[in-house]
C-alpha cells in the first residue's frame, strides 16, 4: 500500500473556488479561471508516494509545490480530492485527530528551518516529542541520539542563533528524525545553504533514509537536487504535474519541451547508470572489465585508465546484463533534444 | 444658504449628558465596585512604596536597576531617586508611583488579551481600531468631567483616565507583536501537531516578547505623562503638587516636582526597557514567560 495516496488534488484560492475546480475539471485552461480572479496553486494532482522511497516533487516557484506538500499533512485542506495516509482521508480528520497524524506519522522540515529561537538545540530537536507529551527524560534522549545522527552531538545547549545555515538545519533534520515519524515532508529544505553544505546535506540525507528507511516527500526548485535525491521525481508547472518517474526515466524521455529544458542543465553523468546505458549483448562475464548495474557514469568516466572499455555489466551472480562501450557513453551524454535538434539538421541538410 | 444651515444642529452634548446620568441611575452598584477595585489597588500599592524607610526603597530600587541594566545604572538610578528625596518630593513620588503602576497593571492586564485576540482576528482588528483611536486622541479632561461624576474627585477618576488613556499601544504593540512572529516557527507548531493554545504560549507570546515589553514600557510613559492631568481631578501624588505651584504661582515647587516626575520617568523607562531585551544581570529572564 501507497504510504501517501492523493487523488484528484485541487487547490483553489479566491473566490467561489468550487466553481473553478468544476470548470478546471470540465476543461476549462488555468488561463481561462486566472483571468476571473482565481489563483489555482494546484490542479488535479494524483501521486502515490511508496514507503521508503524518496519522492521529489520539482517545479519552479508558483508551480504549487509547497501548496502541494502542505496539502499531505493537512496545513491546507484541498478545494477537491482526497489524501490518503496510513489508511485515513487527511482530508476528513477531526482537528485532534489531524494533530495526532501531524505528530504521529508525518514531520516536517522546513527552508528557513523554523527553529524556535528562544530554545537551545536540545529542546528544538525534542520538539516533536514535547508536542506529544513526552516525558523530559525520555525526550532529551530521543532529542540526543537524533542530534547525533546528523552530527550535532555536543551542541545540545547552543542557542539557534549561535549556529550556521548548515547546523540550523542539521536541527531541523533532528526534530523531524526524533519524531520518529515513517513519512518526513521536506519543503526546499536545503534551498537556503549553501552549494557545498548543500552537497553533504543531501549525502547525509541519502544515508539516514538507507539507514532508516523513512518515507521522504521533498520539495525542490533544482533538478540536479532532485536527481541527486529522487527514487522517483514528479515535476510540476503550473499546478499540475507534467511527469513522474525515475531520474533516469525524466532524463532519457522528458514528457513535453518543458521538462527538456530543466533536463538540459543536469550533469547525467551523476544520474545517469550503468543499466541505463547498456545495450544487449552476449558475452561471457570475464571477458570485459565488469561494473554493477548502478554504477553511475561518473564513476565509469573517473576509472576509465584502469578498466578500458567495453565493460560488462554484471549483477550480483554474475549473470552478465549487457556491455557498455564508448558509443553508449556518448549517446548517453547528449541530451534527447540535441539529438532530435542534429536530426531534423541532417534531414533538412 | 448659511442661515438655512444654522438650524441644523446634533444635540449629541444632551444626549451624552442624558446617557451619563441614566448610566449614573443605572449602575450604581457597578460604579462603587470599580471605585472600590481601584482604590484598593491603589492604596496598597503606595502603602507598599511609603512604608519602608526611604533609604531601604532607594536601596530596593537601586539593586532593581542593577539586575536591570547593571552597576551603572542601579547607582545612577539610586542617586537620582535620592534626588527627589532632597527636593523633598518623596512621598508624592511614591503616591504617583502607586497610581501609575497600579493603572499600568489594570491596563496591561487587559490589554494583552485583547491584542492577543486582535492578532487572531482580522474582524475583531478592524473593529478595536477606531475605538484605540478614540482613547488616545479625546482629550482625557473631557471624559474626566463625567468620572468626576460617578465617583467624586480622587485617585480613582485620576487612575481611570489613565488607564483608558495608557492602554492603546499595549494593545496595539501586542497585536503587532504576534503577528510579526515568524510564520514559518507557527507553521512548525501546527506541522508538528501542536494544538493553538500551546502554539499561542510556547512560541507566539515568546517570540513576540520584546515588542510586547516595548507596548508595555509605551503603557507607562503615557501613563506618567497623564500624573498632572490627575492631579486636577484630586489624585494625591506629584500632579497635586505641580497643581498647587500653579495655582499658587511658586516657581519654586513646579520645578521641584516637575524635575521629581522627569527622573521617575527616566527610571521606570530605563527599567522596563530592559525587560524586552536580553540585557542586564537578569531581571529579563525573572520576568521571561515561559
Amino acid at each position: 500500500m501507497a504510504a501517501i495516496r492523493a487523488e484528484g488534488l485541487y487547490k483553489v484560492f479566491g473566490r467561489r473556488p468550487d466553481d473553478v475546480v468544476r470548470q478546471l475539471s470540465e476543461g476549462a485552461s488555468t488561463e481561462d479561471v486566472v483571468a476571473k480572479g482565481a489563483t489555482p496553486a494546484v490542479i488535479d494532482v494524483s501521486l502515490d508516494v511508496q514507503p521508503g522511497e524518496i519522492f521529489v516533487v520539482m517545479g519552479l516557484s508558483g508551480s504549487g509545490k509547497s501548496t502541494l506538500i502542505r496539502m499531505l499533512n493537512g496545513l491546507l485542506l484541498p478545494t477537491a480530492g482526497h489524501v490518503h495516509v496510513g489508511g485515513k482521508d487527511v482530508a476528513e480528520l477531526d482537528p485532534k485527530s489531524l494533530r495526532q497524524l501531524r505528530s504521529e506519522q508525518m514531520s516536517m522540515v522546513f527552508q528557513h528551518f523554523a527553529l524556535l529561537p528562544h530554545r537551545n538545540v536540545l529542546e528544538n530537536a525534542g520538539y516533536a516529542l514535547k508536542v506529544r507529551g513526552v516525558d523530559k527524560e525520555a525526550r532529551n534522549k530521543k532529542a540526543q541520539e537524533a542530534l547525533e545522527m546528523v552530527g550535532l552531538s555536543g551542541w545540545g545547549d547552543r542557542l539557534p542563533s549561535q549556529l550556521s545555515g548548515g547546523m540550523k538545519q542539521r536541527v531541523g533534520l533532528a526534530r523531524a528524525l526524533a519524531a520518529e515519524t515513517g513519512i518526513m515532508l521536506m519543503d526546499e529544505a536545503f534551498s537556503a545553504l549553501d552549494p557545498l553544505i548543500r552537497r553533504e546535506m543531501q549525502d547525509q540525507l541519502i544515508d539516514l533514509q538507507q539507514r532508516l528507511n523513512k518515507t521522504v516527500v521533498f520539495i525542490t526548485h533544482d533538478l540536479n537536487e532532485a536527481m541527486r535525491l529522487g527514487d522517483r521525481i514528479a515535476v510540476m508547472r503550473a499546478g499540475r504535474i507534467v511527469q513522474t518517474g525515475t531520474p533516469a526515466e525524466i532524463l532519457r524521455e522528458p514528457a513535453d519541451d518543458y521538462v527538456a529544458e530543466f533536463v538540459k542543465d543536469v550533469d547525467r553523468t551523476r544520474v545517469l547508470t550503468a543499466a541505463a546505458v547498456m545495450e544487449p549483448a552476449s558475452v561471457g562475464h570475464d571477458e570485459y572489465p565488469a561494473v554493477t548495474p548502478d554504477t553511475l557514469l561518473a564513476d565509469i568516466f573517473a576509472l576509465a585508465d584502469q578498466r578500458p572499455l567495453p565493460l560488462a555489466v554484471v549483477d550480483g551472480e554474475n549473470r552478465v546484463l549487457g556491455i557498455v562501450n564508448e558509443r553508449n557513453l556518448l549517446h548517453a551524454m547528449v541530451s534527447s533534444d540535441a539529438v532530435q535538434g542534429r536530426n531534423k539538421e541532417a534531414r533538412h541538410g | 444658504m448659511d442661515e438655512w444651515v444654522e438650524g441644523w444642529r446634533i444635540p449629541l452634548g444632551t444626549w451624552v449628558e442624558g446617557f451619563v446620568f441614566w448610566l449614573q441611575d443605572m449602575f450604581p452598584p457597578f460604579f462603587n465596585f470599580l471605585a472600590s477595585v481601584l482604590t484598593g489597588i491603589y492604596e496598597a500599592m503606595a502603602d507598599l512604596f511609603t512604608w519602608p524607610p526611604v533609604l531601604v526603597m532607594i536601596a530596593i530600587f537601586g539593586v532593581l536597576g542593577l539586575l536591570a541594566r547593571g552597576w551603572k545604572f542601579g547607582i545612577g538610578g539610586a542617586v537620582g531617586l535620592f534626588g527627589i528625596q532632597l527636593l523633598d518630593q518623596w512621598e508624592s513620588s511614591m503616591q504617583t508611583l502607586a497610581l501609575v503602576l497600579g493603572s499600568v497593571l489594570i491596563a496591561t492586564v487587559l490589554a494583552i488579551p485583547i491584542g492577543i485576540v486582535a492578532a487572531r482576528s482580522q474582524v475583531f482588528s478592524n473593529l478595536i481600531r477606531p475605538v484605540l483611536d478614540f482613547m488616545q486622541t479625546m482629550p482625557p479632561l473631557v471624559y474626566l468631567l463625567p468620572g468626576i461624576f460617578f465617583f467624586g474627585i480622587g485617585e480613582v477618576p485620576g487612575m481611570l483616565a489613565t488607564i483608558v488613556f495608557a492602554m492603546p499601544p499595549g494593545i496595539r504593540l501586542t497585536e503587532l507583536g504576534i503577528r510579526q512572529v515568524d510564520q514559518e516557527v507557527v507553521e512548525a507548531g501546527h506541522a508538528f501537531g501542536s494544538p493553538p493554545g500551546k502554539i499561542l504560549r510556547q512560541i507566539q507570546l515568546p517570540l513576540a516578547r520584546p515588542t510586547i515589553m516595548a507596548g508595555i514600557n509605551q503603557v507607562i510613559m503615557l501613563a506618567l505623562s497623564m500624573v498632572v492631568l490627575a492631579g486636577f481631578v484630586g489624585a494625591p501624588g506629584l500632579g497635586q503638587e505641580v497643581l498647587s505651584a500653579l495655582s499658587r504661582i511658586e516657581i519654586g515647587l513646579g520645578a521641584e516636582a516637575g524635575l521629581s516626575v522627569v527622573i521617575l520617568a527616566i527610571y521606570l523607562d530605563r527599567v522596563t526597557a530592559s525587560l524586552g531585551t536580553r540585557s542586564g544581570l537578569g531581571l529579563s529572564r525573572l520576568v521571561k514567560m515561559r
